[in-house]
C-alpha cells in the first residue's frame, strides 16, 4: 500500500489518466476508403497481373493499328501460308519457301491476310462487344434491381419478371434471335453494324438479372438505414436519394458483376462466331479467326492456338481481376 | 414440403406458358420463309397454298393456341402410349391408345414428327451430357474438399489457378485443342463422335469409351471448375464453425470429422448448384456436338435454324426452357430436404 506512488494533487491524477489515451506515435494522415481498397487489392497477385493484362490488351487492340498498319482484309494471294515468326527456329523447309518472315510476323492466313493485323482488329471488335455489351447489362441490371429494391409497388412484378427471364434457355434463344433478325438490321446498319448491335443488344438484354438480383438485394438492406431516414427526413426527393446515397453504396457489387458480365459477354460473342451465326465472313472476331482456322488446323495448328489463346487469357484476366476486386471491396475482407 | 412442391409445380405453368410464348412471338417476328428453298419455277399461287397447307396462313393466335394443343396435349398422349405398350419400363401396364390420329408438330425439314426425331437424337446428348456431369461432379468433390481442409497449401493454390483457366477456357478453344493433340498429333482418339456405332463385345466397348473421351472430358472440365470452386467455399464457411472444434474437442477422429460432420454440412449449397448447372450443361452442349460431330439435340436444334424449320426451332427451345424450369424446381425442393433450417410453409 505505501509503496504506490500517491498523486500529488487531483489534477496530476486526471492528466495521467488521459496522458494513457493519447497516441504515442505521430498520427497517420487520413486514409481514403478507395486508398484501402487499392493497398487491398495490390495484395493478390492474380488480380494484379489479370488487371495489367487486360489494361495490356485493350491498349493494344486500341492502338495496335497505327503501330501495325497492313490491312486485314488486303488479300495478298502469292503470300498465303506464311507461318508464324519463330517456326525460322526450326522449319527448314517453311524457311526455303519463303514462308516465314517479319513481313508476317504471325503468319498469314490462305488468302494471304496479315494474321497479326487480323488480331488486332479482331480483338477490336471482341472487345468492344465485351465492353458495351457488359455496360448495358450493368446499366439494365442497376436500373431493375434498383426500382425494384426502392420502389415496393414495382418489387414483386419486377422480380417475378426477372425470375422468368432467368430461366429463358439462353444460348439457343440467342442463337435463335441472331439468325432471325440478322437480315432486317443488315439492311438498316451495314453487314457490320447490323451484327454488331444486335449481338451487343442480345447479350446485354439476356445477363442483366444477376445483377439487378444482387443490387436489389443490397438495397432492401440500405434502405432501411439510418442515413437514409435522416435524408429523407430533410425531404430529399427519391431519385436524389437514389443517385448520391443508394448508387455510391452499391457501387463494389456492380464492379465485381461487371468482371463476371464483361468475361460472358466475351465468350458469348466468340461462341456466336464459332457456330457461325456472328460477324459476316470478311469480318474478323477472335471467334470467328478461330471457327474459321478449326478446318485446316492440322497443317496450320497456330490459327487456332492465337485467338483462342487470345480469348482464354482475357476471359482469365478478367476472371481474375473480379476476384481480387471482390476480396478489396469486402470490408470483412480487407486489412487482414 | 409437399404443399410447397405442389405450389412450385402449378407457379410454373404460367412461367412456362409465357416462355412460350415470347419464343412464339420472337419466331413469328422473323423474317424468314419457310419456301425460300422451292424452286422459283413453282408459281406463287401454289407457294401461297403450300404455305397454307403449313398452317402459315392462319392468324398468329390460332397458330399459337394449335402448337400448345399438340405440345402439350397430343404428344404426351402418343408418349403414354409408347410407354404403356412398348417401353422396358412400364411395358407390363395394360396397354392404352389414348393417341387417335391428331396433327402433331410436324418438322418443315423432315414433314415427319418432330417429337421422333427427338427421341433419336435425345440419348446421343443424354450420354455425353449426362457422363460429363458425373465425371465432374466426380473429379470436382475430393478437390474442393481437400484444397479447403489444406487452406493455402500448394495443392489449394494450384486447384485454384487449374479450376480458374477451366473456368475460363471456353469449351470451342478446348475442343480443336485436344482434337489437334490426342487425334491429329497422336493419334489415340477419334476427332468425330460416331453415333451408328453398336456396342455388342468388349472391343466395340473399348471402341464406345475411346471416342467418348474427348466430348465428355471437355464437358467435364467447365462442370468441375464451377463445381470445386463452389465445394471448396463451401467446406471454407463450415470448417471454421463453432461445432468442429466441439466435434474435434469430444475425440472424433479427424476422418470422421471432416467427411461426415463438414461435408454434410457443406454438401447442401453444392447439391443445389449441381440442380441448377443442369440446364446451363446441355446449352454448353450446343458447342460440343457442333465441335464433336455428335448429332444430338444441340445440333439438331443449329441445322434447324439454319434450314429455317420453326416448328423444330420451337419446340427444341421450349425442351430447353422446361429443363432449366424443371432443375430450378429442383433445386428450391432440394435445398428445403436437405437444410432443416429452411421452412418454405
Amino acid at each position: 500500500m505505501t509503496e504506490q506512488a500517491i498523486p500529488a494533487s487531483p489534477i496530476e491524477a486526471d492528466m495521467e489518466t488521459f496522458g494513457a489515451l493519447t497516441d504515442k506515435e505521430p498520427q497517420k494522415p487520413p486514409r481514403s476508403q478507395w486508398f484501402d481498397v487499392w493497398e487491398q487489392f495490390r495484395k493478390h497477385k492474380g488480380a494484379v497481373f489479370g488487371g495489367s493484362f487486360l489494361l495490356f490488351i485493350t491498349l493494344a487492340v486500341i492502338f495496335g493499328p497505327f503501330l501495325w498498319d497492313l490491312d486485314p482484309k488486303a488479300l495478298d494471294i502469292r503470300n498465303k501460308d506464311w507461318r508464324p515468326i519463330y517456326h525460322a527456329l526450326w522449319d527448314t523447309d517453311a524457311v526455303e519457301r519463303g514462308k516465314v518472315g517479319w513481313a508476317h510476323p504471325l503468319g498469314s492466313d490462305q488468302l494471304g491476310r496479315d494474321i497479326l493485323s487480323q488480331m488486332i482488329s479482331g480483338g477490336r471488335v471482341s472487345m468492344a462487344v465485351g465492353w458495351l455489351a457488359m455496360v448495358l447489362a450493368l446499366v439494365i441490371g442497376t436500373a431493375v434491381g434498383v426500382v425494384s429494391g426502392y420502389f415496393k409497388r414495382l418489387d414483386f412484378w419486377l422480380m417475378r419478371f426477372t425470375d422468368l427471364a432467368l430461366s429463358l434457355p439462353i444460348l439457343p434463344l440467342t442463337l435463335l434471335a441472331v439468325t432471325l433478325f440478322r437480315q432486317p438490321l443488315n439492311a438498316s446498319f451495314g453487314p457490320e453494324g447490323g451484327m454488331f448491335i444486335l449481338i451487343v443488344g442480345i447479350i446485354g438484354m439476356t445477363s442483366w438479372m444477376q445483377t439487378a438480383r444482387i443490387v436489389r438485394g443490397d438495397i432492401l438492406a440500405l434502405k432501411e438505414r439510418e442515413f437514409i431516414l435522416a435524408a429523407r427526413s430533410i425531404g430529399t426527393r427519391s431519385g436524389k436519394i437514389i443517385r448520391s446515397h443508394l448508387l455510391p453504396n452499391v457501387i463494389s457489387p456492380i464492379m465485381v458483376s461487371a468482371t463476371l458480365g464483361l468475361a460472358t459477354a466475351i465468350i458469348t460473342e466468340s461462341a456466336l462466331s464459332f457456330l457461325g451465326v456472328g460477324f459476316p465472313s470478311d469480318y474478323p472476331t477472335w471467334g470467328k479467326l478461330l471457327a474459321d482456322a478449326v478446318q485446316r488446323m492440322q497443317y496450320y495448328p497456330e490459327r487456332v492456338l492465337l485467338p483462342g489463346i487470345a480469348i482464354s487469357l482475357t476471359v482469365l484476366s478478367v476472371n481474375y481481376l473480379g476476384d481480387g476486386l471482390r476480396d478489396a471491396l469486402d470490408p470483412r475482407i480487407r486489412g487482414r | 414440403m409437399l404443399t410447397f412442391t405442389l405450389r412450385r409445380l402449378i407457379l410454373s405453368i404460367p412461367t412456362l406458358l409465357f416462355i412460350s410464348f415470347i419464343i412464339f412471338g420472337l419466331l413469328q417476328l422473323a423474317p424468314g420463309d419457310p419456301m425460300a428453298q422451292v424452286p422459283l419455277t413453282v408459281p406463287p399461287e401454289v407457294k401461297q397454298k403450300m404455305r397454307e397447307a403449313l398452317g402459315l396462313g392462319a392468324p398468329w393466335y390460332v397458330q399459337y393456341y394449335k402448337w400448345l394443343i399438340q405440345f402439350f396435349w397430343v404428344e404426351p398422349k402418343i408418349f403414354i402410349d409408347y410407354l404403356t405398350n412398348t417401353s422396358f419400363l412400364f411395358g407390363w401396364l395394360p396397354d392404352t391408345s389414348f393417341y387417335q390420329d391428331e396433327l402433331r408438330v410436324i418438322s418443315w425439314q423432315t414433314r415427319s414428327p418432330v417429337m421422333d426425331i427427338v427421341m433419336q437424337r435425345m440419348p446421343q446428348t443424354l450420354w455425353v451430357v449426362g457422363l460429363s456431369y458425373v465425371v465432374g461432379i466426380v473429379i470436382a468433390i475430393p478437390i474442393g474438399i481437400y484444397s479447403a481442409y489444406k487452406h493455402y497449401s500448394v495443392f489449394d493454390q494450384a486447384g485454384t489457378f487449374i479450376t480458374m483457366v477451366g473456368f475460363s477456357i471456353p469449351p470451342f478453344f478446348t475442343g480443336p485443342l485436344l482434337i489437334v493433340i490426342f487425334s491429329v498429333y497422336l493419334g489415340w482418339l477419334p476427332s468425330i463422335y460416331d453415333t451408328t456405332h453398336v456396342v455388342n463385345d468388349w472391343e466395340s466397348f473399348k471402341v464406345q469409351i475411346f471416342q467418348m473421351i474427348m466430348p465428355v472430358m471437355v464437358l467435364a472440365l467447365q462442370t468441375t471448375a464451377q463445381i470445386s470452386r463452389y465445394m471448396r467455399g463451401a467446406m471454407l464457411d463450415n470448417l471454421n464453425q463453432d461445432y468442429v472444434r466441439t466435434a474435434r474437442a469430444k475425440g472424433l477422429r479427424e476422418g470422421v470429422v471432416v467427411m461426415v460432420h463438414v461435408l454434410r454440412n457443406s454438401m447442401i449449397p453444392v447439391v443445389t448448384v449441381i440442380a441448377l448447372g443442369m440446364p446451363a450443361i446441355f446449352g454448353g452442349a450446343i458447342i460440343t456436338e457442333n465441335v464433336f460431330k455428335v448429332n444430338g439435340i444441340g445440333q439438331l436444334l443449329l441445322t434447324a435454324l439454319f434450314a429455317n424449320d420453326l416448328p423444330m426451332v420451337m419446340t427444341l427451345t421450349f425442351i430447353f426452357a422446361i429443363l432449366i424450369v424443371l432443375f430450378n424446381l429442383i433445386a428450391d425442393v432440394l435445398y428445403g430436404l436437405l437444410d432443416p433450417r429452411i421452412r418454405y410453409d
